[in-house]
């Protein structure tokens, strides 16, 4: 079962890899007409990544007796990768369902100040904002986010539909390759997550403010971490972003 | 219906939730300037939160262990311009590589 994961994973690099090469020049070189087709193209690296990690969720679930429906539903349904796994941790941690609940809310709690960030950009009345709402992923978000603070839509949305593909697709490939569930640390795929979050850190970051937020920020987490819940460090160390409240410009 | 079941209804609602918020309630205008400031340092701070998280856990004590020599290989070749694939796939082999020979 060891060998069939890896053939996986061996598999999924293989049939990505030209694309993600292609996809991350279109990233950086391109600005301007950017659309859902872009987008596509960028989430394509991301996807992949995205893929593995929902393996490893996958395996994760299984190991943890949750049979094979409902990690996949959970998938289809949430498509929150931070949130899964925090209740993943909690409930086989044997903390009830309060506390899984709690920690997922706490760690998706971002998606407040990232929804206002997105709201001028989006199309439609309330409900049809609310729904494309739904399609606001970390990555996506930080992907679509152009020079001067400028939002593309279009592109992030573009840039979701290859993630929740391989999110929904990678959890079910998983939970039904479970056996290589202790494998998953072995391979080292536990360190995919935040790899994959500096990935895009290195993609955003410019200014002598977003880099003293980021040194801030990293201070606080680390200082948080040991005496606060899940979702609680990542929350307050993202009120560096404050810093903005200061004059003068970047 | 069991704890996994009510966790995942709740959190698929609260999650639902959460994402519409910011859109039903500030969309339609353009935000202030000092908002919007704000807004653009989220991503960084953010990012960094979720990467320090990630990688020394969040389970009440930091854990230094191989991931971070994982992590630490991506930023070093992310930071010489590799693509984020091949980054990715450096974090996990070295993480892996590193717990086979120093675990």
């Amino acid at each position: 079962m060891l060998r069939f994961g890896l053939l996986i994973i061996a598999g999924l690099l293989f049939f990505a890899t030209p694309a993600l090469a292609q996809g991350s020049q279109t990233v950086t070189v391109e600005r301007g007409g950017r659309d859902y087709l872009a987008g596509v193209r960028a989430g394509l690296p991301f996807a992949l990544v995205v893929g593995v990690v929902a393996f490893s969720f996958g395996t994760l679930a299984r190991s943890l007796g949750w049979g094979v429906l409902a990690p996949i539903v959970f998938s289809v349904a949430t498509f929150s990768v931070t949130a899964q796994f925090a209740v993943a941790a909690v409930l086989g941690a044997g903390s009830g369902a309060f506390t899984a609940i709690a920690a997922a809310v706490l760690l998706n709690a971002r998606f407040l100040p990232i929804g206002v960030s997105v709201a001028p950009f989006l199309k439609g009345g309330p409900l049809r904002r609310a729904l494309e709402g739904q399609t606001v992923l970390t990555t996506s978000w930080a992907l679509a986010i152009g020079a001067e603070g400028r939002f593309d839509r279009a592109f992030m949305i573009g840039a979701t539909v290859p993630q929740y593909v391989a999110w929904t697709v990678g959890t079910a490939i998983g939970v039904l390759a479970h056996d290589v569930g202790g494998s998953v640390e072995m391979l080292g795929l536990d360190a995919i997550f935040p790899a994959f979050f500096m990935a895009l850190l290195f993609r955003g970051i410019g200014g002598r403010r977003a880099i003293a937020a980021t040194a801030i920020a990293a201070v606080l987490a680390v200082a948080l971490v040991p005496i606060a819940p899940p979702g609680v460090p990542v929350l307050a160390a993202s009120g560096a972003a404050l810093l903005g409240l200061k004059g003068g410009s970047s | 219906m069991s704890a996994l079941w009510v966790s995942i209804v709740a959190v698929t609602l609260a999650s639902a939730a959460i994402k519409a918020a910011g859109p039903i309630l500030a969309g339609g205008r353009e935000l202030p300037p000092k908002a919007s400031a704000v807004l653009a340092l989220l991503t960084p701070a953010l990012l960094t939160a979720l990467v320090v998280t990630g990688t020394f856990g969040e389970g009440g004590h930091l854990e230094l262990d191989e991931k971070a020599l994982g992590v630490g290989a991506a930023a070093v070749a992310l930071a010489l311009r590799a693509p984020v694939l091949l980054a990715v796939v450096l974090a996990a082999l070295v993480t892996a590589l590193a717990r086979l020979f120093l675990g």
